[in-house]
């Protein structure tokens, strides 16, 4: 029976990575997939009619761009188009815009609160400054603060050096960064407590975090260090939604010859006198490698895949208590035209962009409130975007596709397990929160997919529907993700490693985590790397 | 233009200054340019014909764009003081005076023109948006800040012919101001303001006037001038006057301290050559003293030097060495050639202790020639002052022209 060099379990964008990576080092590679399609949660999908939803995630900004261009990912069909601006609504029918051009902006911001203006300025200055300190951290192996290896002590000399350069002022306020929430970090700027409303959101998307929990202000800055084209904090749509990135990273992992495998997922991996050997399928197929790679979370990796024996006590115990909350749920919509929103201006572009309800950090907070209750937002915020304004390939032409992120939404209600009953009613609410603020949105709606953190965990594999793999708290970032000792992509077993959101840097379509454990297993194999260095433009 | 008042300035990026229409009746090659949210001109006509309204005869010049804001209150001045490095005890009422701001690590946010306009009443004229610098620094003071950026229309009036023209036009006394006074003036619909100042290193003015006045504070110049060259002018013609008057501009010559991300990237007033603005012991704390002592103490990392550059090939983006070949020791901000002075001319920044007066640097200068690039290397003199100072900017009373 045929043996690989490597496993990789999970076509997610960070487990095709991985295998391309490898597949491009000569390595022969194994990616298998449960579902039958890729992606896990970079995937369009096909649920109605003509219609592609992006069903997972919605847009991109944090994929790294040395792995764009080293996989040559244009040429297998990857087209990252930059949308411009977005809006939120207030309660009292207006809205605040945002947009890309920097005046216009600034006129904008003037209207509602002219102090603000120049916060802005220097809000941005300063995201701009941690954006730079940790961007090019993102394609390195964080070190091990324990070790005295050559190359551990090398990399935090690295890192004992960008906290030199910071100097004293900007020191003191990186590290209240990194703890504070992001309603005091915005306070820090902001009066208005519409224009906090509106920079507040990427604070809480994907977390189990209120705004006003401390950690909160780095799950901001963690939407913030990507770019489209080099232009900081700006985010795109993948022409053809989401699993255009999955199906580019497969074409070239294919074309440097890795093989893929859909439609059973791995049950176990096997280990003998702690090595790996390869792993069981769920249909009880077995394959043999040397070496296999978990694109899932920590969780499912130590507490699902492999035995508990194998992974030792100290691991089962820290994946335990590895922190990865259901805080989301996602719409998606099939609309026969473009929803009227009466708060903006006639001709208005700003609908091309992403749009959001909650216009005050109190309602941030009571909808928090509600999921640590155990139920969903009465009053969600709501991160919604119609990519076919934008996207002529995924909805037939005059019909939309409305791509609507809830938060927050929980992994139980009420302690009790979704039911479809559940599902709908949550669906619903949403919709009729939109609909508050656009008359003829229900009139529109031709089909809903609704998806709590049930369905995501039971389509994409993602533990309770956690986004990000896991909470982006200082508890769990670095090297301390997904647990200390572990940090470093390698395995409790010989020849078994992590490369999926649960591993630094962590959630979001980066793929990130994929290259860097590429980087790794080379290492360990004695290959010399086919993973791109860091490329920041400073 | 449109009404882009409220929510309706999602029509359009930009705004129209009072004098917009003004502009538009004279311009004959409509190439525009943002600022601060503004449309202006770069060229109405031609910029050699624009550059020697400035210095031959008068121009006429857009400011509305500038940030404007109106300090007033008991405290104005203490509050003035503290913001400023300057001493401002020393600048009376009917006074104007060129300064910067600094944050707590002594480093320039901006630079711009005071105008004390009553004994508890401020104008701060500034390149960048300062609303929030004057919030912030407020606290514990007695005062009233306002922006008025958009209330108060203002036009720059720079050459030799300007005060002559000022005369014609009926403002009385007007030769009688000294350089950096301000005067009220009777005027259709309100007092205007006068000031002279500018951003030529010549004989000129500032008019401040309501946007209401503005269309008629544009006809009335141009009616007291029109046996003379009077021009409107754009921002190209305003930047060779601005370099040959050896004056620093932000995002230029400076990054402003509150914009820098990348550490060190910002200057001190010392390192921008303003060293004379700066008043350590005037008696009272002012943002950035404790840095500026310990920079006072220790030295600068970089010297501002304005160079008279050899040849006729203009230093743009060049790097600054000790000697032909040598160490490279800087960089140039910005170049002209002085059409006036008639000197090939840079502004630039070299490390302490390079620079002095009178010493040579050397530019690697790269310059194009029908697509073909050529690099020459040319001596570089430190000049002690700016490449144009004439008398007539300071004599009192002006002559005519």
């Amino acid at each position: 029976m045929k043996k690989y060099d490597v496993i990789v379990v999970g076509a997610g964008h960070n487990g095709l990575t991985n295998g391309a990576f490898l597949a491009k080092a000569g390595l022969d590679v194994l990616v298998i997939e449960k579902n039958d399609y890729i992606g896990g949660a970079t995937v369009s999908r096909n649920l109605h009619k003509d219609w592609k939803y992006s069903n997972c995630s919605y847009v991109c900004s944090l994929f790294r761009p040395e792995i764009y261009r080293d996989l040559n990912l244009a040429k297998h069909g990857l087209q990252v188009v930059t949308y411009n601006g977005g809006f939120t609504l207030t309660e009292g029918g207006d809205y605040l815009g945002s947009y890309n051009d920097h005046e216009r902006m600034r006129r904008e911001i003037y209207r509602h609160s002219p102090v603000d203006v120049d916060a802005y300025d220097r809000f941005g200055t300063e995201m701009a400054k941690w954006c730079r300190f940790i961007r090019p951290m993102l394609l390195r192996t964080p070190p091990d603060p324990t070790s005295f290896k050559f190359r551990d002590l090398d990399e935090l000399a690295f890192l004992a050096k960008k906290f030199g350069e910071l100097g004293s002022k900007d020191l003191h306020d990186f590290m209240r960064f990194f703890t504070i929430s992001v309603a005091d970090y915005l306070d820090q700027f902001f009066t208005s407590d519409l224009v906090k409303a509106h920079k507040a959101g990427s604070g809480i998307i994907g977390t189990g975090l209120g705004p006003m929990s401390p950690g909160s202000a780095y799950v901001m800055l963690h939407h913030y260090m990507g770019d489209v084209d080099g232009s900081m904090g700006a985010w795109g749509f993948a022409r053809g939604g989401m699993g255009s990135i999955a199906t580019a990273l497969c074409g070239a992992f294919q074309e440097y010859g890795g093989e893929l495998r859909t439609g059973s997922g791995v049950d176990k991996i096997l280990v003998t006198n702690g090595r790996v050997r390869g792993v069981v399928l769920e249909n009880g197929d077995e394959i043999q490698a040397d070496r296999v790679v978990s694109n899932l979370d920590a969780k499912r990796t130590f507490l699902q895949i492999l035995d508990p024996k194998d992974a030792g006590e100290k691991v089962v115990k820290a994946a335990k208590r590895f922190k990865i909350r259901g805080s989301s749920g996602k719409l998606n919509i099939a609309l026969n035209g473009v929803p009227e929103f009466p708060a903006l201006p006639k001709g208005s572009r700003l609908i091309h962009g992403d749009f959001h309800i909650v216009d005050n950090m109190e309602a941030y907070e009571r909808a928090y409130d509600d999921w640590k209750d155990g139920r969903f937002s009465k009053n969600p915020y709501i991160d919604a975007l119609i990519p076919t304004l934008t996207d002529p390939t995924m909805a037939p032409e005059g019909k939309h596709f409305m791509s609507v992120f809830v938060q927050y939404c929980p992994p139980s209600v009420n302690g009790r397990e979704w039911t479809d009953e559940l599902v709908k009613e949550f669906g619903d609410n949403v919709i009729d929160h939109i609909a508050k603020y656009s008359p003829n949105f229900k009139d529109l709606i031709e089909h809903v997919e609704v998806r709590t953190p049930r369905e995501i965990e039971n389509e994409a594999g993602l533990t309770q529907g956690n986004i990000f793999h896991g909470e982006l708290t200082l508890d769990q970032l670095m090297f301390n993700r997904p647990f200390p000792g572990y940090a470093q992509y390698r395995g409790p077993v010989n020849g078994m490693y992590m490369c999926g959101s649960s591993t630094h840097p962590g959630g979001g379509v980066m793929a990130a985590p994929g290259a860097n454990a590429a980087r790794e297993i080379l290492m360990d194999m004695k290959l010399s790397t086919t993973v791109p260095e860091d490329a920041s433009d400073d | 233009m449109r009404d882009l008042s409220g929510q309706n300035h999602y029509l359009s990026a930009v705004r129209a200054t009072p004098f917009y229409e003004k502009q538009k009746a004279v311009d004959l090659v409509n190439t525009w340019h943002r600022w601060q949210g503004y449309t202006v001109p770069d060229v109405l006509d031609n910029v050699t014909v624009e550059y020697f309204a400035i210095r031959n005869s008068a121009s006429v010049f857009d400011i509305t764009p500038m940030s404007k804001y109106r300090i007033k209150g008991p405290d104005a001045l203490a509050f003035m003081n503290r913001l400023l490095p300057r001493d401002m005890t020393k600048l009376r009422v009917g006074r104007v005076g060129y300064t910067v701001w600094c944050d707590d690590e002594g480093m320039v946010i901006d630079d711009g023109t005071v105008f004390r306009v009553a004994e508890d009443e401020y104008w701060l004229c500034a390149q960048e948006r300062q609303l929030e610098v004057l919030k912030r620094n407020a606290i514990g003071f007695q005062i009233e800040y306002a922006e008025i950026t958009d209330e108060v229309a203002a036009l720059s009036f720079q050459g030799p012919v300007t005060c002559k023209i000022l005369k014609n036009a009926g403002f009385a006394g007007i030769e009688t101001m000294k350089m950096f006074d301000l005067r009220f003036f009777d005027f259709p619909d309100g007092e205007i303001m006068i000031s002279r100042s500018g951003y030529t290193g010549d004989l000129g003015y500032e008019v401040w006037v309501q946007n209401d006045q503005a269309e008629a504070i544009w006809d009335t110049l141009f009616e007291a001038g029109k046996h003379y060259d009077i021009r409107a002018i754009g921002g190209d013609a305003l930047e060779i006057a601005r370099v040959e008057a050896g004056l620093i501009a932000a995002h230029v010559e400076f990054s402003p301290a509150n914009e820098t991300v990348r550490p060190g990237h910002a200057k001190s007033p010392y390192e921008l050559g303003l060293g004379w603005l700066v008043k350590l012991d005037k008696g009272v704390v002012f943002n950035g003293r404790r840095a500026l002592m310990k920079e006072k103490k220790n030295g600068s990392r970089h010297r501002f030097v304005k160079l008279d550059v050899e040849g006729n090939k203009t230093a743009c983006n060049a790097y600054l060495f000790d000697k032909k070949h040598g160490k490279q020791i800087g960089h140039v901000s910005s170049t002209a050639w002085a059409p006036t002075a008639k000197k090939n001319i840079a502004l630039g920044f070299v490390d302490m202790p390079h620079g002095e007066i009178g010493t040579e640097v050397w530019a690697e200068i790269y310059y194009m020639k029908e697509l073909k690039w050529n690099t020459r290397w040319a001596k570089c003199t430190v000049m002690k002052d700016a490449a144009w100072n004439p008398p007539r900017k300071t004599l009192t009373p002006p002559a005519d022209f």
